[in-house]
This record gives structure tokens, C-alpha cells and sequence, in this order.
């Protein structure tokens, strides 16, 4: 009863505080060709708004990518050369706009807001002018020009997915041999606890790695989503987050005695932060502090990094190291956790 | 006219979880090609121990040895020699009949072969062959219960232990379920049995009656009724019980 009713709390609370759409120190770089007390001011509007927080400054639009691959700094302003000559000769100066936009909704999002900014700036300047000058921004989008956000969707489909089939599937099917005594049959005979184990996860796994495969080429073939980094390290980062949801769905199994308690932990352990905490739908940024710090430890924000990385933004191993390193910590703690679980339970 | 070595060989077992000590201080022997009752109402301790003979879960400490193996050092030669059919209704329901025996026989290692002949075996005795490719869950408790008896000896063990195997089934297929037990003895295997239905004590060989996770009497039969005056099994236990909880 807790259960049902909590549930819906539960969300309603998750939702509200996810979605909010504020942006938050979103870091930006500039490529300042002009380097004029017009673009000095500029600059300084947009980081005192309290929106964007100046990072990088580089000294060619050429770096911009570069330094998106890295995947920290999601904006870049690009100030032609003579700015300030064009803007008070010609009464007009360009500044561009570029964006990172594997994630649409907030390069969507930094882009209306820097528009805003300029907007105001513009009007600031020409009060009681005559002649009006125009600062006009271009835009331009990176890594997913089209800003499909089905882009977005595949590897957040991706992450449910194989949650779903890995850690969900194998937790209920543990817990049920559990709940009709069949586990009691297993462990009795000379079968070792690791080949019970292997015995009830070798389909999952080889399931969830078909999805995989179905969820990529359909995005590819469907939707066109790109593939443009190693299709091999793709897969072989799907198979580590497949271990990963796996050795959580044993844990879970192992602390739950029934397959209704395996279904609940799955669901609230896993599913809803996978759907609403790993940044698939509501950007991690936008989220309070407290969620920020707890999709930290939710696999799938991880995972979504990396597809996203690989993906759409076809970058190589050497910049998604970190990630990798922490699917494959978190893999290593649970699998110890359920291989000492499974022991305990023989007690 | 029963082979007098030990199968099992139980001294000092304690259980304990927590504070409440589920098994106090049993011990017993029991040997080969025996029929042993396991007496005592629901919650006396008997699934305790019966899942630490079988290997499922460790004592607290005593001295056990089944089948000639340490239950602490020689868990896996111990679980090659003993069949289990538990508490719990333990064939898979979404199996078939024949499926089942397969991925049982296959679990203990036997081949291919041996599997279809032992199954076809286990068919016709248990007069069973038109279900073969039925799915357990559609078949009657009392098929399902024979029917688990049967896959828990197939490989042959030493020793089986049942508990209550005849738990909600009808007197007429418990009756034939003993049949089944009988024959098993007669092969040889030693038979360990828990139950609280107390007419079927007097199928056993011997019995040990429990009370509150302590063995309050072990002897056959016959003798326990002598000793206690009782006319039948029900009544022995009666007195038992009563005395219990006089004391406490
Ligand atoms: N894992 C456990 N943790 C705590 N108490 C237990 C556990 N298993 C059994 N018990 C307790 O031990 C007692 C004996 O249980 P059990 O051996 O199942 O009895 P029986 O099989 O004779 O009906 C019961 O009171 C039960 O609640
Ligand atoms: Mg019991």
C-alpha cells in the first residue's frame, strides 16, 4: 500500500524538481578576433548574467571543436575581426554563436538566452542613438545539426533498455526460482554458485546485447542517427554497462526474497532514476545540487555520456576514459557485493 | 535386518539466528538404508535441519558428517551423494514433465543416454508416460509431489531428504507416495523424512521427535508407543508437546 501510493509521490516530486529548465553556468569559450572594448563589454554582460561562465579563450574557430569533443564547455562565441569599426562605421557587427548540440534541448536553450542578452545589449547601446547599430548573432550547431532530439533519445533508450533486460529481467527471474524453491534445487546440487549464477545470466546478457545492436541500427537506419566513432568501442562500452546492470540485478535478487520485491527495488533502484536522473531526459545541469550529486552514482549517466560521445560526437577512447573507468568501478563493487551476498545467504 | 554404518552422523548441532536457537544441542545417527522420521509440529526446526544436513546452510556449530563427508569441508563430494526435495514445490512449473527430468539429470551430470532411460523408467513406474510433454503446472499436487520424489533420487544418492513431501496432498497419494519411498529404501537409499502428520511416523523405521528445536525422543515406533504408554503416534506426541510446554 506504501508502495502504491508513495509511488506516485515519488514522481511528482522527481518530475517538479527535475524540470526545470533554468540554465546554470553553462561554460563557454570565445574566440575573440577583435579583441575591442565592444566585445570586452559583451563578454562581460554574458558572464555577469550568471548563465554562462567564461572557460576557454582560443585563438581560432578551429579549436571549437576540439575543445566540445572535450565535452565540458558547450558554447562557443566567435567575434569577427574589427568588430568595434564595423559596429560603429557600419552600425553593424557579427558575433557567432556556435553550440554543442549532442544535447539539443540546452543548446536550444543557451542559444535563446544569448539572443536574449545581445538583444538587450543592443538596445542599451542605441538609446538616444539615431543611426541604430546591430550586434547580429549567427548561429551554428555542432556534432547533430539538424538538433533532432531522437539523437538524444537512442542512447537514453539505449540505457533503459538494457537496464530493463539486464538488471530488472535477471533480478525477477533470480528472485522467482528463489519465491518457488527452484533456487533451493540449484544450490543444493554440485553446481557452484558462479555457474548458477552464469547459467541464469547468459541469456540476458546475449539479449541485451541483441538490443544493443537492434537499438543502433535502428537509430542509424530509422532515424538516422550517426555512428561516428568505432562502431567496436561502442559495443564493447554497451557490453561493460550490460555487465554492469547485470551485477546489479543479482544484487538485487540477492536481497530480495520474492520476485514482486525484485520487481519494486528494480523499478525504484533502477528504472526511475535511469529514466529521470542520468541527464536522458532532464539535463543533469539544470538539476538542484542534491540531484546533481546523486545522478553521480545512477550507471546510466556514465553510459549516456559515453554513447553520446561515441556516437555523435565519433571521439575516440582517450576522451572517455573517465567514464569507462567508473562503469567499470562500479561493475567490480557489485559483483563483489553479490558474490559475497550469495555467500552470506548460504549462512 | 539394517546395514548397522552411519550415513549420518550428527553431535552438539546448534543453529542459531540471532538470539532464538532454532536447533538445541541434536544429536542422532542414522544409517544406511534406513527409513528416518523427522517428527515435530510447524516451527520445531526441522527445515533448519534438514537444510544444514543437505548442505544449504551452515551450522553454528557441532559435529556433522553425511554420507561419509564434512558439512563444512567436503560441501561438494557431500552434494554429489545426497538427492533434496524441498519444503518449498521445486520441478519448474513452466517445464514439461520430460524437460524437468532432463535439466535435473543434466544438473548432476548424467548423460544424455542415461537420461532417456532413466526417464522412461520413472514414467512407467509412476504410471505417468501420457504427461511426458505436459507442463508440470498443469498436472495434480500429488503427480507433482511423486514426481519430484522421483527426480530427486535420480542420480542415485545415498541418502534423501524429504521435507514433508506430503504436505496438503490427499491420504490416498500419500499413501502411494510411502510406496514410492519404500522402494527407494529397498534400493538402498537411506530415506531422511520430516513430517508433522503422525500416522505416517509409523511408516518409519525410526523417528525423532522434536519440540521446540530440541530432540525430545528418538527410537522406533513401537517402542516410543511402549514407553510412553500410548496407544498411537499422535498420542506420544501429545504427551511430548504437553510436556514442553509445562517446563517453559
Ligand atoms: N533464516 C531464518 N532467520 C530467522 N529465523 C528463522 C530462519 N529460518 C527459520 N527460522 C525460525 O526457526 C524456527 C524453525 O523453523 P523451521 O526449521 O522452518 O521449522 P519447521 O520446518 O519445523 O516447521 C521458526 O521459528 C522459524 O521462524
Ligand atoms: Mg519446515
Amino acid at each position: 500500500m506504501l508502495i502504491l501510493f508513495g509511488m506516485p509521490i515519488v514522481q511528482l516530486l522527481l518530475f517538479g524538481f527535475v524540470i526545470t529548465n533554468d540554465l546554470k553556468d553553462v561554460k563557454m569559450a570565445v574566440v575573440d578576433h577583435s579583441k575591442d572594448s565592444y566585445t570586452n563589454e559583451i563578454i562581460n554582460k554574458i558572464t555577469s548574467s550568471g548563465y554562462f561562465k567564461l572557460t576557454d579563450n582560443l585563438e581560432s574557430i578551429n579549436q571549437v571543436e576540439g575543445v566540445f569533443r572535450k565535452g565540458e564547455v558547450k558554447l562557443a562565441l566567435v567575434f569577427e575581426p574589427d568588430f568595434a569599426t564595423n559596429l560603429t562605421k557600419e552600425s553593424k557587427a557579427k558575433v557567432q554563436i556556435l553550440t554543442d548540440a549532442s544535447d539539443p534541448n540546452m543548446a536550444n536553450l543557451a542559444v535563446n538566452y544569448l539572443q536574449g542578452i545581445l538583444q538587450n545589449y543592443n538596445l542599451e547601446i542605441n538609446r538616444g542613438k539615431v543611426l541604430p547599430f546591430q550586434v547580429k548573432p549567427q548561429t551554428r550547431m555542432y556534432f547533430n545539426t539538424s538538433l533532432e532530439s531522437v539523437f538524444m533519445f537512442v542512447p537514453g533508450i539505449m540505457a533503459t533498455i538494457l537496464m530493463l533486460v539486464s538488471a530488472m529481467m535477471t533480478s525477477i527471474s533470480i528472485a522467482r526460482e528463489k519465491e518457488l524453491g527452484t533456487m533451493e534445487i540449484l544450490l543444493v546440487s554440485p553446481l557452484k554458485p558462479l555457474q548458477i549464477i552464469l547459467g541464469k545470466v547468459t541469456p540476458y546478457l546475449l539479449l541485451s546485447f541483441i538490443n544493443a545492436l537492434v537499438i543502433v541500427g535502428m537509430g542509424y537506419f530509422v532515424f538516422g542517427v550517426p555512428v561516428l566513432g568505432s562502431f567496436a568501442l561502442l559495443m564493447a562500452e554497451s557490453i561493460l554497462f550490460i555487465l554492469l546492470a547485470l551485477s546489479l540485478g543479482i544484487f538485487i535478487s540477492t536481497v530480495s526474497n520474492s520476485q514482486q520485491v525484485a520487481m519494486m527495488l528494480s523499478m525504484f533502484a533502477l528504472m526511475l532514476p535511469t529514466i529521470l536522473l542520468s541527464g536522458f531526459i532532464f539535463p543533469i545541469r539544470n538539476m538542484p545540487l542534491p540531484l546533481q550529486l546523486i545522478s553521480n552514482i545512477i550507471p546510466p549517466r556514465w553510459f549516456i555520456v559515453v554513447i553520446k560521445n561515441i556516437m555523435l560526437k565519433g571521439v575516440g577512447f582517450e576522451y572517455i576514459w573517465k567514464e569507462t573507468l567508473v562503469l567499470i568501478a562500479m561493475t567490480t563493487v557489485f559483483i563483489g557485493l553479490s558474490v559475497k551476498k550469495f555467500k552470506i545467504r548460504l549462512e | 535386518m539394517k546395514d548397522e554404518k552411519q550415513v549420518i552422523r550428527v553431535r552438539n548441532l546448534f543453529k542459531k539466528f540471532g538470539d532464538f536457537t532454532a536447533n538445541h544441542d541434536l544429536s542422532f545417527d542414522v544409517y544406511k538404508g534406513e527409513i528416518f522420521g523427522f517428527l515435530g509440529a510447524n516451527g520445531a526446526g526441522k527445515t533448519t535441519a534438514i537444510k544444514i544436513l543437505s548442505g544449504l546452510s551452515y551450522p553454528t556449530s557441532g559435529e556433522i558428517e553425511v554420507a561419509g563427508f564434512d558439512v563444512y569441508k567436503q560441501r561438494e563430494l557431500l552434494k554429489r551423494n545426497i538427492g533434496y526435495m524441498s519444503q518449498k514445490f521445486s520441478l519448474y512449473e513452466d517445464l514439461t514433465v520430460y524437460e524437468n527430468i532432463r535439466f535435473y539429470g543434466g544438473i548432476y551430470g548424467l548423460s544424455r543416454k542415461e537420461i532417456k532411460m532413466k526417464a522412461d523408467e520413472l514414467l512407467t513406474t509412476l504410471n505417468l508416460e501420457h504427461v511426458r510433454n505436459k507442463r508440470i503446472g498443469e498436472l495434480p499436487l500429488g503427480w507433482k509431489q511423486k514426481l519430484a520424489f522421483s527426480v530427486a533420487i535420480l542420480h542415485n544418492p545415498d541418502i534423501v531428504f524429504l521435507d514433508e513431501p506430503t504436505g496438503g496432498v490427499d491420504p490416498v497419494t500419500r499413501r502411494q507416495f510411502w510406496d514410492l519411498i519404500y522402494e527407494a529404501s529397498r534400493k538402498g537409499i537411506t530415506v531422511f523424512v520430516t513430517t508433522h502428520y503422525m500416522d505416517e511416523a509409523e511408516y518409519c523405521d525410526r523417528v525423532s521427535i522434536m519440540v521446540d528445536g530440541k530432540i525430545e525422543a528418538l527410537d522406533t515406533p513401537s517402542e516410543l508407543k511402549k514407553q510412553f504408554e500410548a496407544k498411537d503416534m499422535d498420542a506420544v506426541f501429545l504427551r511430548l508437546a504437553r510436556n514442553s510446554s509445562y517446563q517453559e
